[in-house]
């Protein structure tokens, strides 16, 4: 795990398989407090549906997907 | 009523043994817990030394199956196992040996791979899974 200029915490979960960047962002945000912002990188396609309906689930906020080439980028905001 | 996943682990070749690590993974990340109950094959799977060289696949798929391990391990898909021992750290994740499987096979609990928890019987295993939530048969 290492931040970025922005503090953001990013999980580079590229290579890894369904469900493996969800999990990945599930463990970074246990560990993240109130209020922090994390990115989790994935190449997996199931994480396009998988990871904006669990962020939902869990109560937190989706502050956006970039698309990057041959992987998306989930940033994400912890909010409890 | 409790908010489970209860799998019966009957199969015990790889194909089989990945959704039920995927599949305990989804639950955990749903906030679920999940109940593994590894009987007959699925026991086997579980033996010490088992989970890291058992490359048996359903033989039904001739040829999908070695295809399909082949991909797997040029993607570095991680194994059935290493999927486990993760979403065991990561939530409420109990494995049982079937009890029946256990005796008939002989099994001391040096037997089996440490990610075992322990021996129950079917009517124990049913009263939890009967507790509520999701039942799968694999």
């Amino acid at each position: 795990m290492a931040a970025s200029a922005s503090q953001r915490i990013i999980l580079d979960a590229r290579g890894s398989f369904c469900p493996g960047p969800l999990m990945e962002l599930i463990r970074g945000i246990r560990q993240a407090k109130a209020g922090e912002e994390l990115e989790v990188w994935s190449s997996d396609q199931g994480s396009r549906k998988d990871i904006p309906f669990w962020i939902q689930k869990a109560g937190h906020q989706l502050l956006g997907v970039v698309e990057e080439q041959g992987y998306a980028r989930f940033i994400v905001k912890k909010l409890k | 009523m409790a908010d489970r996943l209860s799998l019966v682990v009957f199969s015990g070749t790889v194909d089989k043994l990945y959704p039920v690590a995927i599949m305990a993974s989804g639950a955990v990340a749903l906030g679920q817990d999940v109940e593994i109950f590894a009987t007959f094959y699925g026991l086997e799977a579980f033996r010490k030394g088992s989970p890291q060289k058992n490359m048996k696949m359903d033989v039904n798929y001739p040829e999908i199956g070695p295809m399909m391990m082949k991909v797997m391990m040029a993607k570095k898909m991680p194994s059935w196992y290493d999927m486990l021992v993760k979403v065991k750290e990561m939530g409420n994740v109990k494995i049982h040996a079937c009890a029946t499987t256990y005796d008939l096979m002989d099994m001391k609990k040096e037997d089996l791979d440490p990610i075992v928890d322990d021996v129950i019987g079917v009517t124990e295993f049913l009263s939890r899974a009967g507790e509520g939530g999701i039942t799968l048969f694999l």
